[in-house]
């Protein structure tokens, strides 16, 4: 995949979450806290939780259907991630061969069973993440992060690093280009011409840094990034948090999924 | 008023490396002057402009802006008075948003909510860009980006704008439109450029520096016809000029 392609496709996600659907109109503090809370109840099952885990799913569901957002474009974001949780739980069939139940002659171990826990655990907090982004603005984040009290400093960095994370890619893309135009085939394209292109762009960011500061200083900046704009915590986000709180409650404390299996038995 | 009064007198500046940029420049520039700052590459406007709002002191001389002069104590209360529009507005606007990167100068001022707000709407209003307050940076044009960096820094209310190359980079209506809006501030105006046109419609008043130094210092129309003078500087006579000497 070209590098034009990947800038094009951060600017998407940075797109979706300009749109105005019930979900971002909330107030970004909502949602980071609600993502918050869904992470933590996800992670705090057992290792060998799946059906517990399955209903989960409701929760990017609805956010995909409520905030537009195409499920395919995360999906896909998602599963390029995945290779990582895929590592972390490869050797468990390995290592762990003590046979939990068997199905119709096929032994289920123990292993396989925490594996395939960790890759549900690892979808669902993956695509909390990524829904996070891309129905709350980047700014609206910061923002919410700041009032939870996440120090100063650290917003400071994330708003310079939304900001500037588009100039850098427009500049590395232009290098990129110019190199491609020169080379022809493999010649040029090599490993000396990329190191010396990287320490190129890093110098021209540290140039570039000295400017912005310069021009934050020569209007007045003391230390502290101000944002004007003023979020709202209403009524909706109240209840929101509410029933996101309650929810995760009930699927944390009762196996859905299992009751309904057992029901199920009972009948037939 | 006094307090939009820009004096230099007898500037040296040295960088850390020992390379002379500024070799005893002075002038003063009283209320309400518009003037042009033309050199060529290298000749020390930057350097020049740097001082203008205490980015950087002078090794020797003095600046004075207002009834202030320019040291490590008063350069906070100076950049209130000289608003600096930089080359890149890229550099300039490093806010999420449009509005909150308006604000960013009052908010740092500390007014209150309902005067930055006033302030931030007022600045848009003036270059035009009111409709774009919501959008971050990166999704505007080059013309709006330059519009939206004035914005920035006429809602500071400075008594003095100094501006780097400010038509750099504009297609002809965006830079018709800069003009105009030049035109229409009564602001003190210090612009930099090698845009000699742009100089001619917005300024009445030229200075040419060389090598840290000023060679000229007259009217516009004196200097910017003064073909010898220009070509010394690597610069050359303005399109329009050249056009109406054929002409006639």
């Amino acid at each position: 995949m070209s590098f034009d392609e990947q800038y094009f496709k951060l600017g998407y996600i940075d797109t979706l979450s300009y749109k105005n659907t019930f979900i971002h109109r909330l107030d970004p503090r909502t949602k980071v806290i609600a993502t918050l809370a869904f992470v933590v109840t996800v992670v705090s099952f057992s290792k060998y939780a799946i059906t517990g885990l399955v209903p989960f799913f409701l929760f990017p569901v609805l956010m995909f259907a409520l905030g537009d957002i195409p499920v395919w474009f995360i999906l896909r974001k998602v599963l390029v991630v995945s290779v990582f949780a895929v590592f972390v739980g490869m050797f468990n069939p390995l290592f762990d061969s003590r046979v939990m139940f068997s199905f119709h002659g096929l032994q289920v171990t123990g292993g396989w069973i925490s594996f395939l826990s960790i890759i549900l655990k690892f979808l669902l907090t993956i695509s909390a993440a990524l829904l996070l982004i891309a129905t709350t603005s980047f700014p609206g984040i910061c923002h919410a992060l700041r009032k939870l009290g996440v120090p100063e400093l650290f917003i400071c960095q994330l708003l310079f690093l939304y900001r500037y994370i588009f100039v850098l890619m427009e500049e590395a893309m232009r290098m990129v280009r110019a190199r491609e135009m020169r080379s022809f085939g493999a010649r040029g394209q090599g490993l000396r011409t990329f190191v010396s292109l990287i320490g190129t762009l890093f110098l021209r960011t540290i140039e570039r840094a000295e400017r912005i500061y310069q021009s934050m200083l020569s209007r007045g900046f003391t230390g502290t990034m101000h944002i004007a704009k003023a979020y709202r915590f209403g009524g909706s986000d109240l209840v929101c948090l509410a029933v996101t709180g309650i929810a995760l409650f009930i699927l944390r404390t009762y196996d859905i999924v299992g009751i309904i299996g057992k029901q199920a038995e009972r009948m037939f | 008023m006094s307090h939009h009064i820009m004096e230099f007198k007898d500037v040296f500046f040295r960088y850390p490396d020992g390379t002379e940029a500024l070799n005893g420049v002075s002038f003063r520039i009283t209320h309400g002057e518009c003037v042009g700052i033309v050199g060529a590459n290298g000749a020390g406007k930057s350097t020049l402009l740097m001082q203008m709002n205490g980015y950087m002191l002078p090794s020797d001389g003095a600046v004075t802006i207002g009834d202030l002069q320019l040291t490590k104590k008063t350069r906070l209360e100076i950049r209130k008075k000289v608003g600096v529009v930089f080359q890149n507005p890229d550099d300039q606007l490093f806010m999420p948003t449009v509005y909150d990167d308006v604000a960013f100068g009052p908010l740092n001022l500390e007014m209150s909510a309902e005067r930055v707000k006033e302030r931030v709407t007022e600045a848009l209003q003036t270059v035009g860009c009111l409709h774009l307050r919501e959008k971050p940076p990166h999704h505007l044009s080059g013309g709006q980006k330059r519009a939206v960096a004035i914005a920035t820094v006429i809602a500071m209310a400075p008594d003095i704008l100094v501006m780097d190359e400010p038509s750099s980079n504009l297609d002809p209506k965006s830079r018709r439109y800069l003009i105009r809006l030049l035109n229409g501030f009564n602001h003190t105006k210090i612009i930099a450029t090698h845009d000699l046109d742009f100089i001619l419609e917005v300024c009445k008043r030229c200075i040419v520096i060389k090598d840290g130094r000023i060679v000229a210092d007259g009217s516009v129309s004196d200097i910017l016809t003064d073909k010898v003078l220009l070509e010394e500087n690597n610069l050359e006579l303005p399109l329009s000029v050249q056009n109406t000497g054929r002409s006639s």
